[in-house]
Parts: C-alpha cells; sequence; structure tokens
C-alpha cells in the first residue's frame, strides 16, 4: 500500500535525477561487466595466490620463510628499497620544487627527463647500467682494477632500483606544487623568513600527504620490480635475489607452495599499499580543496580531479605482474 | 617611513611593465595606485617590497627613509605585504599565521614564545579576530581572511604596509566594509602605506593621495579631490568616473559644439581645429523647453530612477549617447517622458587638445 505511494513522493522530489538515470538493464549489465572484469583481473589472481600459497597447510607455508636464501632476498628486498626511497624522497623533492616554482631554462628537458623511467622498459634500464658497469661495459675497466663491483651485485640492485622508482615522488609533487603557488613563499620571504625557513614551514607541510602517497608507491615499485633488477643482479641464489628474483627461481624449480609464499608477502604489501593510498588520497583531496581560497563549487572540483589525473600507474598494475608468471613483458609498466 | 623611487623601470621580455617612474610617497600617507589592469601599479608594489627586481639602471633607486634599499631582498626591507588572494599559510591555525614573521626571527632578536603569543593575540584583536585564533584559514569568510593577512603583515613592525588589490576578491559590501575599516586603522597606527587597486570609488574614498597609471607611467598624482575636479589628461578624467565626451570644432579663436559656441578655454592655443570636451554627468543639465541660453538638443532614450540620483540616458542629434544624472527633486519636477526632446547644456567642463596623430 505505501509504496506506491513513497515511490511517487521520490519522483517528484528528485525529477532531475530521475531524468538523467540510465534504464535498469543497462545499469544492471554496467555493473556486472565492470564487477566480473575486476573479479578476474584482479580479485581472482590474489585469490590464487594466497590459495596456492597455503595449500598444504600453514606449516609448509611458515617452512618457506625458514629458508636462507629467502630470508637473504627478503633482506636484499628491504635493503634496496631502504637506500632508494630515502634518495627518491630528497631528489624527487627537489626536483619538483625546482619545476613547481621556479622558471628557468630547460625545465622541460628536466620534466622529461623525470619520465624518462616510466617511458621506457625496465629491461632496457637494466641493460644500460650492464652497458655502463659491466665488464665489457665503459667504466667496467677502471671499476675492475679498483675492486668495485656493480653488476651482479648490490649496488647494481640499488641503482636500477633507483632508477625504476625515480619519477614516483616528483611526480605526485608536481601538480600539487603547481597549483599551491608560491603566494605562500613569497609571503614567508617578505615576513623575514630565510629561504630554509620557508621551505621548512611553509613549502614541505603543504605537500607533506602528497610526498608520503609519492613515497609509499615508490616503496611499492621499488620492493616488486622485477625487470631492471633481474637484468643486472644475475639471480645468485643468496646473494642478489630480490623477492621478485627469488619468486621467480622458486616457481622455476617447481617449488609452488614457497614460490606462492614469497611472493604472498609481495601481495601483502600491494594491499596495505592500496589502503595506505586510498587513505592518503583523501587527505591530498582536502588539501586541494583547501588551497583553493573559495568555497567556489568549480575551483573544488577541478582540485578534487586532478590528483587522480596526476596519479601514477596504481600498484595493482603491479600486483597483476607479482600474481602472473613475471615474465619480463609484463613488468613493462602501463 | 618615507618611500621613494626614482627612475624605476621594469621589462618582463618585450613587455615594458614599468617606464621611468619617480614617486615620493611622505611619512604616515596612505596612498592608493590606481590604473587599469596592466598599468603597472602591481609591478611597481612588488618592486617596492623587494618581491621584484627593477631593470638594471645606475639611477634607479628605492630610497626607505632617505636609505637606498634596492639591493636588500624582500625579506630585509621590513616591509607589510598584504597579497590579493592573502596568501595566508593554509596549514597554520589563525594565531600561527599572525605569529610567523616573530617565529622565524634569528634568535637574538627573537621574542619570548610568550611574548610572540601575547603580540599575536593584541593583533587579531586591533583586526577585530581575536576569538578566531585557533581556526584555521579554510574556515574563515574572504573579509576574515584579509584582517588575518593584514595582522600577520602588521605583526613584523613593518616599516610600510604595502596591499595588493587587497579587496578585490571580496563582494560589494565586505569590501566597503573593510575600506571603511582600513582607513580607520590607518589613523591610528599611521604606518605609511600604498596601496594597489584598479577600483577608483575604493582609491578616491580612502586615500591621502591618489597616484594615476596608465601604460607603465604615472599619468597624474594628487589628492582624491585634485585627481576627480582637476584631472591632469583626458584619460584621468575618463578614468576616474562616467563622463560625456563631446567632439568641438575651433574656427577663428571660437569654439562650437555643434551649433553652440563655447568659450575658448584658457591655454588652448588657436593651432588646433578640433578639441575633446569633458563634462559628468551630474555636471549637464536638463531643460524642457529651449531658454535660449547655449544648449545641445537630445532626446530622452533611458530613465532610471533608482539610487541617489536619477540616471537618464539621452541620445544627441549626432546620435551619440549623452549620460545625465540629475538629483531626484529636480527629476520630479521635470516629469520627463521617453522619447522628448530637450535640452541639455553643461554648467562645467573640461577642454583637452587630443592628442596629435601622425600620419604614417
Amino acid at each position: 500500500m505505501h509504496a506506491p505511494t513513497k515511490r511517487i513522493a521520490a519522483a517528484s522530489t528528485q525529477p532531475q535525477r530521475r531524468a538523467l538515470r540510465e534504464p535498469l538493464w543497462v545499469r544492471v549489465l554496467i555493473r556486472i561487466a565492470s564487477l566480473s572484469f575486476l573479479g578476474i583481473f584482479l580479485l581472482l589472481p590474489l585469490v590464487t595466490v594466497f590459495y596456492e600459497a597455503l595449500r598444504e597447510g600453514f606449516g609448509a607455508y611458515l617452512a618457506s620463510f625458514r629458508d636462507a636464501a629467502a630470508w637473504s632476498a627478503i633482506k636484499l628486498t628491504l635493503l634496496a628499497a631502504g637506500i632508494s626511497l630515502p634518495l627518491n624522497l630528497v631528489f624527487g623533492l627537489a626536483a619538483a620544487w625546482a619545476i613547481a616554482k621556479f622558471e628557468f631554462w630547460g625545465k622541460n628537458f628536466l620534466i622529461t627527463l623525470i619520465d624518462l623511467p616510466f617511458a621506457i622498459s625496465p629491461v632496457i634500464s637494466g641493460l644500460v647500467f650492464v652497458l655502463l658497469f659491466g665488464a665489457q661495459g665503459w667504466l667496467g675497466p677502471w671499476m675492475s682494477a679498483h675492486d668495485f663491483k656493480v653488476i651482479f651485485a648490490v649496488p647494481g640492485i640499488v641503482l636500477a632500483t633507483v632508477f625504476v622508482t625515480f619519477p614516483f615522488v616528483a611526480r605526485e609533487l608536481i601538480p600539487l606544487m603547481q597549483e599551491q603557488g608560491t603566494e605562500e613563499e613569497q609571503a614567508a620571504l617578505s615576513l623575514g623568513a630565510n629561504g630554509w625557513q620557508t621551505f621548512w614551514y611553509v613549502t614541505l607541510p603543504n605537500v607533506r600527504w602528497a610526498l608520503l602517497y609519492g613515497v609509499i608507491l615508490s616503496n611499492a615499485r621499488a620492493m616488486g620490480e622485477f625487470g631492471a633488477v633481474a637484468v643486472v643482479s644475475g639471480s645468485i641464489r643468496g646473494k642478489t635475489n630480490t623477492i621478485p628474483l627469488h619468486v621467480e627461481v622458486l616457481y622455476n624449480e617447481y617449488h609452488f607452495v614457497a614460490a606462492f609464499a614469497v611472493a604472498s608477502l609481495l601481495a601483502l604489501l600491494a594491499l596495505v599499499t592500496l589502503v595506505i593510498k586510498t587513505l592518503l588520497e583523501r587527505k591530498i583531496q582536502q588539501q586541494m580543496a583547501n588551497s583553493t581560497s573559495d568555497f567556489d563549487a568549480e575551483v573544488s572540483n577541478v582540485a578534487v580531479k586532478s590528483p587522480v589525473n596526476a596519479a601514477v600507474p596504481a600498484p595493482h598494475v603491479s600486483l597483476a605482474v607479482w600474481t602472473r608468471g613475471f615474465d619480463f613483458e609484463s613488468a613493462v609498466p602501463t | 617611513m618615507s618611500l621613494e623611487v626614482q627612475h624605476v623601470s621594469k621589462t618582463f621580455g618585450n613587455y615594458q611593465a614599468l617606464r621611468d617612474v619617480n614617486l615620493k610617497i611622505e611619512d604616515g600617507e596612505l596612498i592608493t595606485l590606481l590604473g587599469p589592469s596592466g598599468s603597472g601599479k602591481t609591478t611597481l608594489l612588488r618592486i617596492m617590497a623587494g618581491l621584484e627586481e627593477p631593470d638594471r639602471n645606475p639611477d634607479t633607486k628605492i630610497l626607505f627613509h632617505g636609505e637606498d634599499v634596492a639591493t636588500q631582498g624582500v625579506g630585509e626591507r621590513q616591509v607589510g605585504f598584504v597579497f590579493q588572494h592573502y596568501a595566508l599559510f593554509r596549514h597554520m591555525s589563525v594565531l600561527e599565521n599572525v605569529a610567523f614573521g616573530l617565529k622565524v626571527r634569528p634568535r637574538a632578536e627573537r621574542p619570548s614564545k610568550s611574548e610572540i603569543h601575547e603580540r599575536a593575540m593584541k593583533l587579531l584583536k586591533l583586526v577585530q579576530l581575536d576569538g578566531f585564533a585557533g581556526r584555521y584559514p579554510v574556515q574563515l569568510s574572504g573579509g576574515q581572511r584579509q584582517r588575518v593577512a593584514l595582522a600577520r603583515a602588521l605583526a613584523i613592525e613593518p616599516k610600510v604596509l604595502l596591499l595588493d588589490e587587497p579587496f578585490g576578491a571580496l563582494d560589494a559590501k565586505v569590501r566597503q566594509g573593510l575600506r571603511d575599516w582600513l582607513r580607520r586603522l590607518h589613523d591610528e597606527i599611521h604606518v605609511t602605506t600604498v596601496l594597489v587597486t584598479h577600483d577608483q570609488e575604493e582609491a578616491l574614498e580612502v586615500a591621502d593621495r591618489v597616484v594615476v597609471m596608465n601604460k607603465a607611467t604615472v599619468e597624474q598624482v594628487g589628492s582624491p579631490e585634485e585627481v576627480f575636479h582637476h584631472p591632469s589628461s583626458e584619460f584621468v578624467m575618463d578614468f576616474l568616473g562616467r563622463t560625456n565626451v563631446f567632439h568641438a570644432r575651433i574656427a577663428n579663436g571660437q569654439a562650437w559644439l555643434n551649433d553652440m559656441p563655447l568659450e575658448m578655454p584658457a591655454g588652448m592655443s588657436g593651432k588646433t581645429n578640433a578639441a575633446h570636451i569633458y563634462v559628468r554627468p551630474h555636471e549637464l543639465d536638463i531643460e524642457r523647453i529651449a531658454s535660449g541660453q547655449p544648449a545641445l538638443p537630445a532626446s530622452v532614450a533611458r530613465i532610471n530612477p533608482a539610487g541617489a540620483i536619477a540616471k537618464i540616458g539621452l541620445v544627441g542629434t549626432d546620435g551619440a549617447e549623452i549620460q545625465v544624472d540629475l538629483p531626484l527633486e529636480r527629476f520630479e519636477t521635470l516629469r520627463l517622458k521617453l522619447g522628448e526632446t530637450v535640452y541639455v547644456s553643461p554648467r562645467k567642463m573640461r577642454v583637452f587638445a587630443p592628442e596629435p596623430e601622425y600620419a604614417i
């Protein structure tokens, strides 16, 4: 009895909404299509990783981590990420600051340079390092004369990781910093602050969430990077294997449970990254909304849009890579 | 603190923003830089502040109290700069914003924490925002933000206060209120103040003296009364309020406006054969019947009595529009009708020789 009245009331209060709605069957079809796409390409692989890892029980899962080689791979991955992250943070911040706040000759070239790691295949970037530092490379003879190894050693892995993860921080910061402009900095300078105080009290707090966002994405990529690291590492078991490389070795040796157990670490990392990323995106959107001086709807719409547009390839892309067969092809960033 | 700029020029690439500008501002004055956009007023203000560098020229000087500060950076000049879009530090509370200038001082000159707090609170009281100390800029209205920006600029005890279109982003009502408040504040604290605006009403209302700028140069400097009633150029006349322009002929030492003979204004040479005559709308009178006095016939095209005065739009015999402002009482006694022919006579006029045009 009540239902029809209600419906009429709803229809009369929101006539516009009704007019803008697609027919029911279209809505249902679109929803089913997108959900099944997400399920097959994202959720299913993720579930598979954990399913395969736990196939022989929790004991077998844990046993996979007792292996010395697995531990060494984890430690090396943490080391590579631990070195490349601070470097990316400092250089990414410096590059974004220079690009967003100053006009200088060669600025466009610098932007292109920052994008380079996104544009070229990680395998190629790995090869470049081999050509530079390898035994037959340009600097190889000099380096071996000074007893310093880069290729097939830890420095090479760190170098490759830094290279492929460099754009994340800078790319995340540049649009936000450009949006914020330089007026606050000018105000700080006019109030007597020196350059360092201006940076520390004004510029940095205004980008702190975006900076953390960039670091999180950078970290996900650093730990999950396969292609570039594979070329320079030489996959020496227990010595130059990172987690992704170790997974491949185990898989090729038919240690499926161990391979998936180690892979589940990366999957977990991906999930954690996604959660933090979502939280940070919310923070950044708030900050962008704050950055507009008025409550102008149009302005804040633009502001809300930009961090999403500016977002670098999200980690779920890499997630698909981790959960598939770790072939070189799929390691190419999209 | 007096402020003086001498021979200041500024070019941005091919664009000349300022051309050899000279200006002296007395201690404790409130000056407005008035001009259309692109006239160079903001550039001049930013050069005074040290946010922009003038073109290199040995004659260029920026003097604060007679001392050349051209080589000093913006921080050293101790100027309070207020930005059009406030430029408040968005992640700091209102109190932290105001305290910033004191907090970043070198240790030796920095007041104690409690003193900084006390002084910031005092300033917030001055701008009537002492109840808002803990708020963040996003939680304030435009007018409140601008007052915070002003308090923040005053916190460093500036030698001069420089305001760049401070009320430009606010709505008319708030703008009027803040303008009056700024004038009262200035009368209270007497800090030398330069305010940039493109709003002639604002400039005339708030300033001790008005600097009218156009095309990278200063057109006229004078009191509001002076620039309004005795404009030195057609531009100043035209920019400061509404005007009617009539094109007059000069023949045999006699000026003619259509068939109406005019007194030859002093200073006009007989060489020119044309003159531009400027009359403000309130300086014209309307008669319904020709009185025999020299007057221009025109027909009534628009009538708008909504306001303190009645705005009448007339069309002259040559098709040009003539704007007339009548006091309401006068409007009521006249009982004008749309389309009727009336006779317009100026009570006061200003005559300018047109700028010479050169044949190419």
